[in-house]
């Protein structure tokens, strides 16, 4: 569910970063505002992270099939550390495995946090799991509870994925194609977080007790009051609703105004009066001498100077490199001589 | 298991990379990650069909991993690694949408161009990310989100999750050793292994964090994260941030493929 940097537009990547930043404000100051401040808090939060990292690679084979299953850990986080605290853990883990690993890009960070992170932490654990175990931890209540936040937490998360890419408008794929295609995935994806979640709560609850009602002390899970997840869910729809018609006004027909760019024939149109600018430039040096935009150009012609002048981007780029290495290595040699 | 060999491997390969001293490593860190983002909007912003203007900012990868002495080998490999994820996505494009356009005179659907555009678009944003943190490291980039005013505590957090994950995927790959030496024949953990598995995990680790803690109150922890002295941002930086942005910025209003390919149409059609 790791979205990439090339499905986004800057506009959707842009509003779901301010929403994250937003909402890791918040439960930062929950945290510290914590009417029993223990810094221990801290280093837990971090070696937690390190632990779904590490569970993340755990290949749990799901009986019947010939396949395995994978851990996600947003509900799980927020089932051990309270939402705040998980939905922080989850956010450091997230840019870890954007920067080491290139799992989801930096632009797409703060959609990525918030449908792994906020949907995990502040939607399926207060709203889905919270209930079923509010009367009192039983085996089967953790079991219930897991499995239906997991899957709806994946499927809004999933479904918020589709939306995200849809409003950035980078790919054709249409929105029933594309939601027929991630929600079945998630469903499945969402019931096996379920079981390992609901596997690994169970086990905790039993082996010791103390550690699932500690955090719950100390994260003040049950201060998190529904009016500020509302808030929150409401600053980000605006957030989204902002993005939404922003693009819209932006790009006011995608396909005639880009064909304009791509095009390596002689209807350029692209650059204004810069683009003139350096054109006439261009004239001037030497090595082009005759330079002028042809329109009547055979279209062999026209296409092999079109495909080699991207070859030739790639080239000179190649070439810089080559000598920059040449250089430095030349004069690591005289250094040593 | 591959998987949890394999992260160690990247992990420390990273490390060491961010470890060499070359002119891109000596850069500041924060001049780094705002160019580094100033890119990365810059790749985003191209619109789907928009190929020509995206070949000229090939330029910056190429260039960075150049001056950085990455071996090209380890760059290449952990690229391709990623580049399916990019490429499944993208296959999808052409189905959706067979309009022809005209691509540097060639006719093709532009369905393929949305595909060639993603698959560029990917490559570039993916490698700005590893160049970054290879070029970094992650206590440096941890000292320029401290400038970037990210809040103590979110940035203490990533620090702790980094520098246990080496830690506790080591004591995982222990336990997965033992768990398939026992049941070679499995692929996965068994499902009524599931819990205790990975529950057997989460205990270690909370009391790991647990003597963490301890120690580390022990040793003067109040919450603050001291990662060396902070250096200013000197002329050095303040060229590179300037004159990357000013480089993004012409790419992004001149498609340099387009005029490169203009040149040589005059040189051929003298």
């Amino acid at each position: 569910m790791h979205m990439a940097d090339a499905l986004l537009s800057p506009t959707v990547g842009g509003a779901m970063m301010v929403v994250t930043i937003g909402v890791a404000a918040y439960s930062i100051k929950k945290i510290q505002k914590n009417p029993d401040p223990d810094e221990s808090k801290v280093p837990l939060m971090g070696v937690m992270g390190a632990f779904v990292f590490a569970a993340q690679m755990i290949n749990f084979s799901i009986p019947g099939t010939g396949s395995s299953g994978h851990l996600g850990g947003g509900l799980l986080l927020s089932i051990l550390l309270g939402p705040c605290a998980g939905f922080l853990t989850m956010a450091s883990v997230l840019l870890i495995q954007a920067l080491f690993f290139g799992d989801g890009g930096l632009l797409a960070y703060g959609a990525n946090v918030f449908n792994m992170g906020f949907v995990a932490c502040f939607i399926a654990y207060p709203l889905i799991y919270k209930p079923f175990v509010r009367k009192g931890i039983t085996p089967k209540r953790i079991l219930v509870g897991s499995i239906l936040a997991a899957v709806i937490g994946l499927q809004l998360g999933s479904f918020s994925v589709v939306l995200e890419t849809l409003i950035s408008g980078k790919t054709q794929l249409p929105f029933g194609t594309f939601v027929l295609f991630m929600q079945p995935i998630h469903l499945a994806i969402g019931l096996v977080e379920g079981f390992v979640t609901a596997a690994v709560v169970g086990y905790v609850w039993k082996a010791r007790p103390e550690l699932m009602d500690y955090p719950g002390k100390v994260a003040g899970t049950s201060s998190v009051s529904m009016k500020r997840v509302l808030l929150v869910l409401v600053v980000c729809v605006v957030m989204m609703g902002t993005a939404l018609s922003l693009l819209a006004s932006s790009s006011p027909d995608g396909l005639e105004w880009s064909i304009g760019h791509v095009t390596g024939g002689g209807s350029l149109m692209s650059g204004g009066a810069i683009y003139d600018f350096f054109a006439r430039l261009q004239q001037k040096i030497a090595l082009f001498p005759d330079y002028q935009f042809k329109s009547g150009d055979s279209p062999g012609g026209t296409s092999f100077s079109g495909v080699a002048g991207g070859l030739l981007t790639l080239i000179l780029a190649g070439g810089i490199a080559v000598a920059i290495r040449g250089f430095s290595r030349k004069k690591k040699g005289s250094q040593l001589k | 298991m591959n998987r949890v060999s394999n992260a160690l491997l990247n992990l420390r390969q990273m490390d060491d990379l961010a470890c060499k001293d070359t002119p891109i490593h000596r850069i500041h860190p924060l001049a780094k990650i705002v160019v580094t983002l100033a890119f990365l909007v810059t790749v985003v912003s191209f619109g789907k069909y928009d190929i020509s203007g995206l070949l000229g900012l090939v330029f910056f990868p190429v260039i960075l991993m150049a001056l950085s002495e990455l071996p090209g080998k380890v760059m290449l490999k952990r690229l391709l690694v990623l580049e399916p994820i990019v490429v499944g996505i993208g296959l999808f494009s052409p189905f959706f949408d067979p309009r022809e356009m005209i691509f540097f005179g060639l006719t093709i659907s532009a369905g393929w161009a949305t595909f060639l555009s993603i698959l560029i678009k990917g490559t570039l944003t993916i490698s700005a990310g590893l160049l970054l943190i290879a070029t970094t490291g992650i206590d440096r980039v941890a000292e320029g989100l401290r400038m970037l005013k990210i809040p103590k505590i979110l940035v203490l957090q990533i620090l702790l999750t980094y520098r246990y994950i080496l830690v506790l995927i080591e004591e995982l790959s222990r336990m997965t050793r033992a768990y398939f030496l026992r049941a070679p024949s499995d692929h996965g953990i068994r499902r009524d292994a599931w819990g205790s598995f990975a529950g057997q995990l989460l205990l270690r680790t909370y009391d790991r964090a647990q003597r963490i803690y301890i120690s580390m109150s022990l040793r003067g922890f109040t919450g603050e994260y001291h990662c060396g002295k902070n250096r200013p941002m000197r002329g050095g930086d303040w060229v590179y941030l300037l004159g990357w942005c000013g480089f993004f910025a012409l790419a992004r209003w001149m498609p340099l493929a387009q005029l490169l390919s203009l040149g040589l149409k005059g040189v051929m059609n003298p």
